[in-house]
């Protein structure tokens, strides 16, 4: 056992990028840690990129299309730290990430590793200057084992070339016990949790002499104890010398772990501190920073009866016992970070997914478990978020697309006409003020914005008394945007629709919303009035920053750290 | 590092044995389908496992057993190989031909013969899905009829018969060594090759790993295109020597050799427990797979049942062979969801 603890352990200081190098491509040649490892856990007192920073990047920009992802992406990893990353959703955390993982290349900007400046033409590029990226989803061979999903491509051999499995379970048993936590390499990678995948994706990390480790949410879907064994591991790797930069909307966690923090907005770096002497409040205020738009004047004598009842939604760990009521002529907008379970809450309420306990009811006509078609006929409509894959068939025509909904009140002895149906349709697009080229041309000519209207149109012609809208202006332009915000406060104001909103833009949220209900990892933790809500309530609301939250009306105690 | 915590290893272990139960009954289940049908047809008629049938049930299997390698190899990497019955056929009629016009030719080279047509055509197929990034699945169906062609107008209206044949070639296709046919010990050899190649080299599992997540394959920079062309030309290889056994075993060989194998190898490969989507499956559970559907053919005969059941029988356990791999998917995947989010102990 020894002698496979001095092979895993890093044989090159944590930020020789030439050493890893030569090391990717003699394991690529089939003799891996052949080059005369003489390795112990890496001293980071003796190394030679001791006194310069790991990694930095510098004024990175990238764009995709119109939307500027990264405007000014700076940071800053010192050996042996562990670096918090903060931000709301589309802060630019994620662009960043994969500007380091070598995913995207950056239109502007530097980037030095250990001292060298480096180009990042691919992940191959990024792994060999001593990055290791673990991706939010990790790309798991689910049929593979977890020894082969860790070795991959780069497996001992023995001779013949035939691949030393006895060799690689033994390097993993060696890494997984010096990060203290249990793995079997011989099992099937398929039915892995999502914590145990992490531990396979560290381990590889590990095996692959990384120093530095860049971590995407990994905690998102950890339970307590899932994320207490990560601390533990991320605090062996530190301790050994390596570079963390840890991502997570969860501000207890970058606290407990990190040493310094860097807080992003609007794709740009707004500040780098140590954590010591910052309050959560100081974080919070940071990632938000932006002006309020108001809206003009949210109605409250409008509100009408109890159209939506949800009560007690539950779906096995997806979310749990969420209940709330939508009012005839109301908005009210369902907030919380990407992930928290809040579309998970939409599509069961539409029935396209199955609930396991609680009731939903219509207008006092209970729902069926998984039926949209109940749905449909009790009156919701649902704009999905993703509206070219699941709320238009984009390879059909424009007026097809809007009667689809409909085409039981378009039958006259039971044959569909095509002139009713353009009558119908040619309507619906005036109403919305559709800008097209004509009725006949295919879904997938019209802009997103105009899309969007499209998906509303063919809800719309039925008269819902319900319109569930998931991310309703994700990546359409501002004007359609202002359009579709006025639709919706139309709808609700004079045909007395009830509104359910899934939105992640928080000027969006607290101009639309009448009321505002945060979920947080599959439950429902606070709501808001439109007059006491603000932006800070919303994100410690949605990232369990109870504290600065104290006038909330309700807090749920559904804290990750009980015990 | 002492932070074990007895609790903790509880939720990673019980799924653990869930996954590895599932998929050893997929593993092994064919062979218990097969011994249970042994068994009642057997109760049924009990000369069924006379020696002759045996020897019947192997021979047929064995050409299958051998095409099931090649499509295994395919299948896995998430493609498909149509043309196989095609290549066997335009290999056995090329190769056998030889002997009529090459007077003397040694048996080695008539092999060598017939496993360079099946190379070519795995180059064809394999480039254009390779270089043109086109589903292999209707690349080799149209080289399916495409090859099927160009045997039919070099055979033209004639065959090869066997009295042209010379007795040790067609010997490799009938004599036996205590009941168990050369030919199938031959091909038994090869795809514990075929089997060894898959399980413990790199170039193997990389097959699977770009079956089981191609994008996944692409960021770990496994070369997708050389692999996957690997894949063809060794499937192409096998069907043309499986070409030339063919000739070996029915002596007369004329231009439908082969006709419609593709299917009954797909059916093979994938009652065999190989997952058509790629990513999982063996090469012997494949070989079982088209012993199991030999053994139904003879079964069938033995027991007086009008061989027009036959297909139905093929198709109806293909059907409850996917089915099974949908069901046992779709409960681990529930079962998966529900395990995760247990939280505290």
């Amino acid at each position: 056992m020894g002698k496979s603890v001095e092979m895993t352990a890093g044989d090159t200081p944590p930020g020789d990028p030439t050493a890893s190098l030569r090391r990717a491509v003699h394991q690529r040649e089939g003799e891996p840690f052949a080059d005369g490892a003489q390795p112990a856990v890496v001293d980071p007192t003796n190394s030679p990129g001791e006194d310069q920073p790991a990694l930095v990047l510098e004024h990175a920009t990238k764009s995709f299309g119109a939307v500027r992802a990264l405007v000014d992406g700076d940071i800053t990893l010192h050996w042996g730290e562990t670096h918090g990353l903060v931000g709301e959703n589309g802060a630019g955390k994620s662009t960043l990430v994969k500007v380091l993982a070598g995913v995207h290349q950056p239109e502007s900007g530097r980037l030095v590793v250990n001292g060298r400046e480096v180009t990042l033409d691919g992940p191959a590029a990024s792994r060999a200057v001593g990055i290791a990226v673990i991706h939010q989803e990790a790309s798991v061979f689910p049929d593979l084992s977890v020894a082969e999903n860790v070795f991959i491509g780069r497996e001992p051999l023995r001779r013949g070339r035939r691949i030393d499995f006895k060799t690689m379970n033994e390097q993993i048993a060696v890494i997984v016990e010096r990060l203290g936590v249990r793995l079997d390499p011989r099992r099937i990678a398929r039915g892995l949790s999502v914590a145990d995948q992490q531990i396979m994706e560290i381990t590889k990390a590990v095996s692959l002499n990384a120093s530095i480790i860049v971590m995407d949410e990994p905690t998102a879907s950890l339970s307590a104890h899932e994320v207490n064994r990560l601390f533990e591991m991320i605090e062996t790797l530190r301790r050994e010398g390596k570079a963390v930069l840890f991502i997570s909307h969860r501000l207890q966690e970058v606290f407990d772990l990190c040493q310094r923090v860097t807080v992003m907005r609007d794709g740009r770096h707004v500040f780098t501190r140590p954590l010591a002497g910052l309050v959560a409040d100081d974080l919070v205020q940071a990632m938000v920073g932006r002006e309020v738009v108001d809206r003009a004047g949210a109605g409250g004598q409008r509100i009408g009866d109890v159209v939506l009842a949800v009560e007690h939604l539950s779906r096995e760990g997806v979310f749990t016992d969420v209940s709330f009521t939508v009012h005839a002529g109301e908005i009210v907008v369902l907030a919380g970070l990407v992930g928290a379970g809040r579309s998970e809450v939409a599509r069961a309420i539409f029935g396209i997914d199955h609930r396991d306990a609680g009731r939903v009811s219509v207008n006092g006509r209970p729902l069926r478990s998984g039926s949209p078609t109940d749905a449909i006929a009790a009156g919701i409509g649902f704009v999905p978020e993703d509206r070219r894959q699941q709320g238009l068939v984009m390879a059909m025509a424009i007026d097809r697309n809007i009667a689809l909904a409909s085409y039981d009140h378009l039958k006259r002895s039971g044959l569909i006409w095509g002139a009713l149906e353009r009558r119908f349709a040619t309507d619906w697009a005036g109403r919305l003020l559709l800008k097209y080229g004509r009725l006949s041309g295919n879904a997938s000519t019209l802009s997103g914005g105009n899309q969007q209207k499209l998906v509303l149109a063919k809800w719309l012609g039925r008269h819902p008394s319900l319109l569930i809208v998931d991310e309703p202006t994700r990546g359409i332009d501002v004007a359609t945007k202002a359009e579709v915000h006025r639709l919706l406060e139309a709808l609700a104001a004079e045909e007395a629709v009830a509104v359910l909103m899934i939105s992640s833009e928080l000027p969006e949220v607290l101009r639309m919303g009448d009321r505002t209900l945060v979920m947080r990892e599959g439950r429902l933790v606070a709501e808001f009035s439109h007059s006491e809500v603000s932006e800070e309530h919303i994100v410690a609301a949605a990232t369990g920053q109870t504290a600065a939250a104290g006038d909330l009306v309700t807090t749920d105690a559904m804290g990750h750290d009980t015990p | 590092m002492t932070n074990l915590d007895g609790a903790l290893a509880q939720p990673t272990e019980s799924p653990q044995r869930l996954v590895d139960l599932v998929f050893r009954l997929r593993e092994y289940g064919i062979i218990a389908v097969l011994v249970v049908f042994i068994a009642v047809t057997t109760g049924l008629q009990p000369r069924f496992l006379g020696q002759q049938n045996i020897k019947f049930i192997l021979l047929n299997a064995t050409i299958f057993a051998l095409l099931a390698l090649g499509e295994t190899m395919v299948v896995v990497s998430r493609q498909m190989d149509l043309s196989v019955g095609s290549v066997l056929g335009l290999s056995a009629y090329v190769s056998s031909n030889l002997f009529g016009q090459v007077h003397g030719i040694p048996i080695p080279v008539v092999f060598l013969a017939g496993i360079g047509i099946g190379v070519a055509c795995g180059v064809v197929n394999g480039a254009i899905i390779a270089l043109a990034r086109v589903p292999g699945l209707v690349v080799t169906l149209a080289t399916l009829y495409i090859i099927r062609g160009i045997d039919i107008s070099i055979v033209g209206g004639g065959e090869v018969v066997a009295s042209s044949l010379p007795a040790h070639f067609l010997a490799i296709g009938s004599d036996s060594v205590v009941g168990i046919p050369y030919v199938t010990m031959c091909v038994a050899v090869v795809i514990a090759a075929g089997a060894y190649f898959l399980r413990s080299f790199r170039s193997g599992r990389e097959l699977y790993a770009i079956g089981s997540n191609p994008d996944a394959a692409r960021l770990v920079g496994i070369p997708i295109g050389r692999r996957v062309f690997s894949a063809y030309v060794a499937s192409g290889a096998i069907a043309g020597l499986a070409g030339v056994l063919w000739a070996t075993y029915y002596g007369t060989v004329d231009s439908t050799a082969g006709t419609g194998y593709e299917l009954t190898v797909v059916t093979a490969v994938v009652v065999g427990g190989v997952a058509i989507f790629g990513g999982s499956g063996s090469v012997i559970g494949a070989a079982f797979g088209a012993l199991l559907l030999s053994t139904i053919a003879t079964a069938l005969y033995a027991l007086n049942v009008s061989p027009f059941w036959d297909p139905a029988l093929d198709g109806l356990l293909l059907v409850l062979a996917i089915t099974l791999d949908r069901t046992l998917a779709v409960r681990l995947a529930n079962a998966m969801r529900k395990r995760t989010f247990r939280h505290e102990p």
